[in-house]
């Protein structure tokens, strides 16, 4: 099959937008991974939860009135913070409940893998039991598509999505390069026994860390639900294309894991030129492989003194 | 002699609760003190200073800092408390510039006003002049003296009371072991009371005012640093003079 130079122009383009959703979720995947050294497979319900959470805002409070051609207003925008808030609290409810429970009683890290599992499995089936298996949406406003380039389309909706994605990834960086807490989360990811030497709190870090990462999660789950739709799955179909993100970028690194997600989202839509969608999910897998056996340590990954 | 900075009484601590390393220690040190701890490998020497700074388990005893209790209390309250403690290895943020393991050090400062902060990020700067020249790097080009400094840089950021050093010269020149020491003596100098242990025992009790010898983590013998120097039980263990045979 042949590929005409518009198609490539539009898979970019969705997989630019991909990309932006799968970073913002793959941020807190890398930096829990880093600082709590297990990899958190219930991560991606947060994504889930963050979006269903807005849904709940917009319940109450609207989607507020469409503005510069975007399908939703202000009351989105009012409900998307409170769910990051709230999304976040819940990450940190779980580690509380969950695993800091574990980490105290010295537990191996596999059993918080295993143990991420249940917790992914059990917030899944509390969205089931609240909303059920059927689609939502926050708004049923109809979107006019701009045609950036000839050929490709994009809604006004995943333009947004883009740049404020940029925008909170500059933002994240500048404050972990600068910010006392920045810098106290920088140490503590690289040793944890140094940082407290330094008279940093590891409990205050590892606090952080979760509202950053499930507040990030719920922005993304929440423009899953703007493009397209909400659903119990949505968490649960990314995970895959969150941790290839994180770890092809490199644990631990915000670089990483931007340029890991948009790298994943490219890879995927571009795949659906020549093959069949059914395949999507073992692009992420290729990838995720691919950097294993390559580059462990990832593409921004930096192998600490000492590791093995 | 002052009233005593930094008492330890008989103090019990260990990895593994019920298989302890220190075995009922006694050490204190007083305000502009520097006091010198050697002893074979395993006599449980770095153990106890993990335990004084709460990154191992006491299982018994008591660690008395300027009159106040800080037996149970986790790391980063010891540090609160005025304490500054270098590791003897992994004791930079490899990953972090040298400006940002100072602003690391710093973390307790919070609140108190960026003008202090970046006074002492200076006079780290003018006692250290090397890690000004190399302030944006990253601590992990630094070389293994330079780290050294660093690290000693990092822990006197909070101006503590005590300085907690494990082995502060493994590794380095000889050249730079001296250096090391001459630090530690101006810092005595400055009014911070110093504990360190040391392989390097000769340097080291040439350097300090007192020192204690601990054997498989009990007190083997304690005096004046010149004292020590010249017990012939330190000279035959410690400072290359004939062994003892075996009894």
């Amino acid at each position: 099959m042949s590929v005409s130079l518009n198609m490539l122009g539009q898979a970019i383009a969705d997989g630019l937008l991909t990309g932006a959703v799968i970073s913002l979720g793959a941020i807190g995947i890398s930096f829990t991974m880093q600082i709590m050294r297990f990899a958190n497979f219930s991560h991606a319900e947060l994504l889930t939860w963050g979006g269903y959470l807005a849904l709940v805002g917009v319940g109450f409070i609207g989607a507020g009135l469409p503005t510069a051609g975007l399908s939703f207003g202000l009351g989105l925008v009012a409900a998307t913070l409170l769910a990051m808030l709230l999304t976040g609290a819940l990450a940190w409810g779980v580690d509380r409940l969950v695993f800091r429970r574990l980490r105290r009683s010295g537990a191996h890290h596999l059993t918080l893998v295993f143990a991420s599992f249940g917790v992914g499995l059990v917030l899944r089936h509390v969205i089931v039991l609240f909303w059920g298996h059927e689609s939502r949406f926050y708004t049923q406003e109809l979107q006019i598509a701009i045609e950036l380039l000839p050929g490709v389309r994009v809604m006004p909706d995943q333009v947004f999505i883009l740049a404020l994605t940029m925008i909170i990834v500059l933002a994240l960086h500048l404050w972990l390069k600068h910010s006392r807490t920045g810098i106290a989360m920088r140490a503590t990811a690289e040793s944890p026994a140094l940082a407290t030497a330094c008279g940093i709190e590891i409990d205050r870090v590892i606090r952080a860390t979760w509202f950053i990462g499930g507040g990030l999660a719920a922005l993304s789950g929440v423009f899953v639900g703007l493009t397209p739709q909400l659903n119990a799955e949505i968490g649960g179909s990314l995970l895959l294309a969150l941790f290839a993100a994180a770890i092809l970028g490199g644990v631990g690194s915000l670089p990483g894991a931007v340029v890991g997600g948009l790298l994943v989202g490219l890879a995927e839509n571009l795949m659906l030129l020549w093959v069949s969608p059914g395949y999507k999910q073992s692009m992420s897998f290729g990838v995720l492989i691919l950097v294993l056996l390559l580059r462990p340590q990832g593409l921004f990954g930096e192998r600490q003194e000492g590791d093995r | 002699m002052s009233s005593p900075l930094l008492v330890v009484d008989r103090l019990v601590a260990g990895y593994v609760r019920g298989l302890p390393i220190v075995h009922g220690v006694s050490v204190h040190v007083a305000p502009r003190e520097v006091v010198t701890i050697i002893g074979p490998n395993g006599a449980g020497k770095s153990t106890l200073l993990k335990a004084i700074v709460g990154l191992v388990g006491v299982q018994g005893g008591r660690i008395m800092l300027d009159g106040r209790d800080i037996t149970a209390l986790p790391t980063h309250e010891v540090i609160r408390c005025g304490v500054g403690f270098v590791p003897q290895t992994n004791n930079v943020f490899t990953t972090l510039t040298v400006a940002e393991n100072l602003r690391a050090g710093a973390h307790l400062l919070h609140g108190q006003g960026k003008a202090l902060l970046g006074q002492r990020v200076e006079r780290a700067y003018a006692l250290f002049p090397v890690l000004g020249d190399k302030r944006h790097e990253r601590a992990r080009t630094l070389s293994g003296g330079q780290r050294q400094m660093l690290a000693m840089a990092r822990a006197l950021m909070t101006e503590p009371l005590l300085l907690v050093l494990d082995e502060p010269t493994a590794g380095l020149s000889p050249l730079l072991v001296d250096e090391v020491f001459t630090r530690v003596r101006e810092l005595a100098a400055q009014g911070v009371a110093v504990l360190m242990v040391e392989q390097n025992a000769k340097g080291a009790l040439r350097r300090s005012d007192r020192a204690y010898v601990l054997t498989e983590g009990r007190n083997r013998l304690e005096g004046a640093a010149a004292a020590l120097l010249v017990d012939p039980e330190v000279a035959a263990a410690f400072l290359g003079g004939y062994r003892k045979a075996a009894p």
